[in-house]
C-alpha cells in the first residue's frame, strides 16, 4: 500500500520536473524584461558599480541585505546559546 | 592533525585570507562581495580549527564578537547614512570625494575608488560573516570536545 503511494508520489514530483523541464523558456527571453533592462542600463550610472549584481544586492535591495545580515547574526546567536557551556 | 596537515594549514591560511579580502575589496568590480568574501576568510578559520584543533582559537571569541558587532553596526549606520533620500540611499556615489568616482556606461576596467558606499558595506558584511560563520564553527569545535593529538 505505502508502496503505491510513494511510486504516484515520485511519479507525480518526476512529472512536474519534466513538465517544468518541457515548458522552461528559453534562455535570456523573460516574459518581462523592464527591470532587467533597467538594471542592466542604469546600474553602472547611478550606482557607479561595475558589478551589477553588488548594486542590486547592497544599494537597491538594500534592505533585503539589511534583512540577510541579520538572519546571519539570529543563526550565529542561536548556534551560540544552544552549544554554550552551561554552567551549572 | 598530521604535521602535513599542520605545515599545509600553516601556509594555505594566509593565501586563504589573502583571498578572502581580496573578494571583499573587489565586490564591486567582479563577482563576489561581502558575503562570498567573508565566508572565504572563515574558511580559512575552519582550516586553523580543523588542522589545530579549537584550543587555538579558544580565546579569540572576543574578537570574533567584537567584529561582527562592528560589522553590523557599520552596516545599519552606513544604511542610515542615506537617510536624507531614503534608507540604505547610496549618498557617496559620483560626489567626487570618498568612492565618489562615477562610471560611465558599458564595460570598463576596474576602478577601486567608485560605487559609493558600495565597498564599505562590503567590508562591514564582510567582516560581519567572517566573525560569525567563524564564531559557529569554533562553537561546533568547541563543543566537540578537547583536541586530538
Amino acid at each position: 500500500m505505502s508502496r503505491w503511494v510513494m511510486l504516484l508520489a515520485f511519479a507525480v514530483a518526476a512529472g512536474f520536473l519534466i513538465f517544468g523541464a518541457v515548458a522552461v523558456r528559453p534562455f535570456g527571453d523573460p516574459p518581462r524584461a523592464e527591470m532587467d533592462g533597467y538594471f542592466n542600463r542604469f546600474s553602472q550610472p547611478e550606482v557607479a558599480a561595475n558589478n551589477a549584481v553588488t548594486a542590486i544586492v547592497f544599494d537597491y535591495r538594500g534592505y533585503d541585505t539589511l534583512g540577510e545580515a541579520t538572519v546571519l547574526f539570529t543563526a550565529v546567536t542561536g548556534v551560540a546559546l544552544i552549544l554554550r557551556r552551561w554552567r551549572a | 592533525m598530521t604535521v602535513v596537515v599542520r605545515t599545509i594549514a600553516r601556509l594555505l591560511f594566509p593565501v586563504a585570507l589573502a583571498f578572502g579580502g581580496y573578494v571583499i575589496m573587489h565586490g564591486h568590480l567582479t563577482p563576489g562581495g561581502g558575503f562570498q568574501g567573508g565566508a572565504v576568510a572563515a574558511s580559512a578559520l575552519a582550516m586553523v580549527l580543523v588542522a589545530f584543533g579549537p584550543s587555538r582559537l579558544k580565546d579569540k571569541k572576543g574578537l570574533l564578537s567584537a567584529l561582527e558587532s562592528l560589522g553590523g553596526t557599520a552596516f545599519v549606520v552606513l544604511g542610515f547614512l542615506g537617510l536624507g533620500v531614503t534608507f540604505f540611499a547610496n549618498v557617496l556615489a559620483g560626489s567626487h570625494g570618498l568612492f565618489g568616482r562615477p562610471v560611465p556606461y558599458g564595460p570598463n576596467p576596474g576602478d577601486l575608488n567608485t560605487a559609493g558606499t558600495l565597498p564599505l558595506m562590503n567590508w562591514a558584511v564582510g567582516f560581519k560573516v567572517l566573525a560569525g560563520l567563524g564564531a559557529v564553527v569554533l562553537l561546533f569545535a568547541l563543543f566537540g570536545g578537547e583536541d586530538d593529538r
